[in-house]
């Protein structure tokens, strides 16, 4: 702790706060070259580590069950080097959840074969103690969703660490703990390029179809005509 | 059984958590560090008390607080950590005036030319409408290839790789200043020069649309967002520089008193706005004419440019510990709060002014952070050093207004003057002061006092909704040179600008925006962001209300509106109650609860446009509609 708080001193003094180190007319130090000291203290980048970095903060390699059955690590087997869509339902869900499913068949049936070749659909429940296997498994079945869109069940700990490194989260805690106020969206990613956003879940399918496209060429061109 | 403080149950995880987060705090006040302001602002503490890790960079805080309470606006954020950086050690960088180019290779042309790679959805408008005026081909042109480059942000951390706008001979970020006037029309190319994405660093997408927020753009030059173009392509974007009215009824030079002047561009690519902009896709556009006139010896006699007026876009940015490089927290859907301050690209630099009059172009680029501006002295923090804001939004007011701060939101510009004159010799900050502990906007001011009811109550400690005088963000520092200094400019005082266009018009039709939160997505009246839906058709040359409702709980929204510029005639059915806010403007804040009422005149262009709230974060997530407008209008009236 001693050690902690004298790094906080040192920082504070560093002008986080800016008031100490102002007071008179300080002489004006020359110029450090950017990069002198600092490449002593921080850590060289390269696009591996940076992803790395993605990887570390937002896409842990816990274990997780799908639909049928199978065991597999959500970074290492889900994730590494697709392109990929993420959201949230559980079996017994009301409105939110049905309604996000059913817009996600359609753009399943949008995005064709791309589904499972290029592009993997995942959706997470987010009762795991309730939704075993087979309730993924009936609930996934009941939306005709195809091969390539995978439901995931796991162990409690597990899914809530998901939920929180992939963003599904309410700021208000009181909120965050309501199931019937999880987040309708639906996070899109090329995990390769480092390029992730969101769209609505409730939004229209071809909107969200064509966003994941985007994703998957990034170089694409697009006008709407008046 | 296991009780917080506000007598709910919790578990005894939680109540562990709690019992941890005291001790930690106890040992953070032995040390020395007394508020947990401090301890926030340090980057130091989650919502549950908790200290962060030395590496923690995201946007959530695990292991939630206890504390009970709905209102979001109070719970901070998991505060990111940068690592330290001195302040007022760099000076301020002035962006340099854009330069034009003698021509441009292939030739502009009326339609896009889609053969050389060009991506743009129709035809120029201008040159059809008056191609004398405004020919297809005018002699102004510009080309800025949007391409990386490296940035000294501050000389501890690393050389940061940005992106900027490079228009031949300067590349920078924020990009060169265009220098614009009235009754000059001009053409830029800009062209898509990024890296890969595969070289981003960890975030942006090299697909771009490029807006000039503020303008009376057609539509096919307003850099919609959902045109945009890939590596290698480019955009001929045409800008009139003619004034609203011109080809309906104010022919045929339109209504002076819609002159617009301080203007930035940006990109606004759908879905990832905040990403481009945050990495440095930004400039400013000014446009003059015969009365602000870049020379303060004629016409309002504003100071002069680019001497003694200077555009400052701030921005709050975080900084990864272990890389020292720019970070951008890839998963927030609510608002991203940076720890680390900038202006004009450099972090917390000084400026050496001359004791005179300066105009100053405050500008907020985000991605979500409110700023209310206030001048401090450090050796009188009692004092209140008055300033003038003398346009909103880049609309010079009817006259000057004198205040003691000035508040903005992401997107929202003020012009303010401050005489330096009574500060020679002397050294002065522009602070922010405003008390933000999340990206869903600033904390409320009903309680007593100025503080917060709701964030006293949450918190269990007085939270004040301005900051004290030095307590606050120390984002720029003057170091006043002694003496005297010639200065022509017209003291504020004295000055008189346009005259409001009247809004004693009846609309055409009223139009009602609820603006609504709903399991993390944001809807407009119910239905979300779509680039393929077109929500309401506005009449040609018409007139229009717009009702606009916030009806999402705590957040506080910028709303920009494109094409023209609005009035606000109410606030929760009362005249707005600040004085600046008589005026043209084209983004709103809209508070908590808040219902405003605008007025529009649609003039001269067609084609689409969005309305959408500008706290980026938002914009992405997708608080946006796209509408039309055409010769016939709808009436649809909620559209």
């Amino acid at each position: 702790m001693n050690r902690l708080a004298n790094r906080l001193a040192r920082r504070k003094f560093l002008g986080m706060a800016a008031t100490a180190a102002v007071a008179t007319n300080v002489p004006r130090p020359a110029v450090a070259a950017a990069g002198d000291t600092a490449a002593a203290t921080f850590a060289p980048e390269t696009p591996a580590s940076a992803r790395s970095r993605i990887q570390q903060r937002h896409l842990p390699n816990i274990p997780l069950v799908t639909h049928e059955g199978k065991e597999v690590r959500f970074y290492d087997d889900l994730v590494k080097g697709k392109v990929v869509t993420f959201n949230f339902f559980y079996a017994l869900c009301g409105d939110v959840c049905p309604a996000v499913t059913a817009n996600l068949a359609e753009v399943q049936k949008l995005l064709g074969d791309q589904v499972g070749r290029e592009i993997f659909m995942y959706s997470f429940t987010l009762k795991p103690e309730a939704d075993d296997v087979l309730a993924i498994q009936n609930y996934r079945d009941t939306f005709g969703a195809g091969p390539g869109w995978t439901f995931l069940t796991g162990k409690p700990d597990d899914i809530e660490t998901l939920r929180r490194a992939i963003g599904f989260t309410n700021p208000n805690p009181v909120l965050d703990k309501d199931t019937t106020q999880h987040i309708g969206n639906v996070r899109y990613g090329n995990e390769a390029l480092m390029l992730w956003a969101a769209c609505p879940g409730m939004a229209k399918p071809s909107f969200i179809a064509e966003s994941i496209s985007w994703a998957l060429r990034p170089d694409t061109n697009r006008v709407q005509p008046p | 059984m296991y009780y917080n403080v506000f007598g709910e149950k919790v578990s005894r995880a939680r109540y562990k958590e709690m019992l941890v987060a005291a001790k930690n705090r106890r040992e953070l006040i032995a040390a020395g560090l007394t508020s947990r302001r401090d301890l926030f602002k340090m980057g130091l503490l989650t919502a549950g008390g908790m200290l962060v890790a030395k590496t923690g960079l995201s946007s959530r805080a695990y292991g939630q607080t206890v504390n009970g309470g709905t209102n979001q606006m109070c719970l901070p954020n998991n505060q990111p950590a940068s690592p330290p950086t001195r302040a007022f050690i760099e000076p301020l960088p002035v962006m340099p005036t854009a330069q034009t180019v003698r021509t441009l290779t292939p030739t502009p042309t009326l339609a896009p030319n889609t053969g050389a790679g060009e991506v743009r959805a129709a035809s120029h408008q201008a040159p059809q409408i008056d191609s004398r005026r405004f020919p297809v081909v005018p002699r102004t042109l510009y080309q800025m290839n949007q391409h990386a480059i490296s940035a000294i942000q501050s000389p501890d951390l690393p050389i940061q790789t940005i992106w900027g706008f490079d228009d031949g001979v300067h590349a920078t970020s924020p990009g060169p200043t265009y220098f614009a006037h009235y009754g000059v029309p001009q053409l830029t190319r800009n062209i898509n020069a990024l890296p890969p994405a595969s070289q981003n660093g960890g975030f942006g997408m090299p697909s771009v649309t490029t807006h000039l927020h503020n303008g009376h753009t057609p539509s096919e030059s307003d850099g919609n967002p959902c045109d945009f173009y890939g590596i290698g392509n480019f955009c001929d974007q045409y800008y009139p520089n003619v004034l609203a009215g011109f080809n309906f009824d104010f022919m045929p030079n339109g209504d002076i008193n819609e002159s617009l002047s301080t203007l930035w561009y940006h990109d606004h690519r759908v879905d990832f706005t905040s990403q481009n902009t945050y990495k440095g896709l930004l400039g400013f556009y000014l446009l003059f004419n015969q009365f602000d006139t870049g020379n303060e010896t004629t016409g309002f006699r504003l100071p002069s440019f680019p001497q003694f007026d200077i555009p400052l876009a701030f921005a709050d940015k975080v900084y990864d510990p272990t890389t020292g490089l720019l970070a951008f927290d890839l998963f927030n859907l609510d608002g991203i709060l940076g720890d680390k301050f900038l202006v004009n690209g450099k972090i917390q630099p000084f400026f050496n002014v001359q004791p005179r009059r300066y105009r100053f172009r405050l500008l907020d680029t985000g991605p979500s952070r409110f700023f209310q501006f206030f001048l401090t002295d450090l050796n009188n923090l009692g004092a209140t050093n008055p300033f003038w804001v003398i346009a909103n939004d880049g609309n010079l007011l009817p006259v000057p207004v004198q205040v003691q701060s000035v508040r903005i939101g992401v997107a929202e510009r003020v012009d303010i003057v401050i005489d330096f004159s009574q500060f020679a010799g002397k050294t002065i900050y522009l602070e922010n002061r405003l008390n933000q502990l999340n990206g869903q906007g600033p904390v409320d001011d009903f309680g007593p006092n100025g503080t917060s009811q709701e964030c006293t109550q949450v918190l269990g400690t007085t939270t004040p909704s301005i900051l004290a005088a030095g307590q606050g963000n120390l984002l720029l520092q003057f170091r006043v040179a002694g003496g005297t200094a010639v200065d022509n400019s017209l003291p504020p005082a004295q000055q008189k600008f346009y005259q409001l266009p009247s809004t004693d018009v009846e609309p055409r039709i009223v139009r009602t925006f609820k603006f609504d939160r709903l399991n993390g997505q944001w809807s407009i009246n119910g239905q979300f962001m779509d680039c393929n839906t077109f929500r309401f058709t506005v009449q040609q040359n018409s007139v229009e209300d717009w009702i606009l409702m916030n009806l999402s709980g705590d957040w506080t929204h910028p709303i920009h509106i494109h094409l023209e510029e609005h009035r606000i005639l109410s606030r929760n059915r009362a005249a707005p109650p600040l004085a600046i806010e008589n005026s043209r403007k084209d983004v709103t804040q809209l508070h908590p609860n808040e219902r405003v009422r605008l007025f529009f005149r649609f003039r001269d262009w067609v084609g689409k446009y969005p309305i959408h709230c500008h706290n980026v974060v938002h914009e992405d997530h997708a608080m946006m509609a796209l509408w039309h407008v055409l010769p016939t209008g709808d009436n649809v009236l909620v559209p």
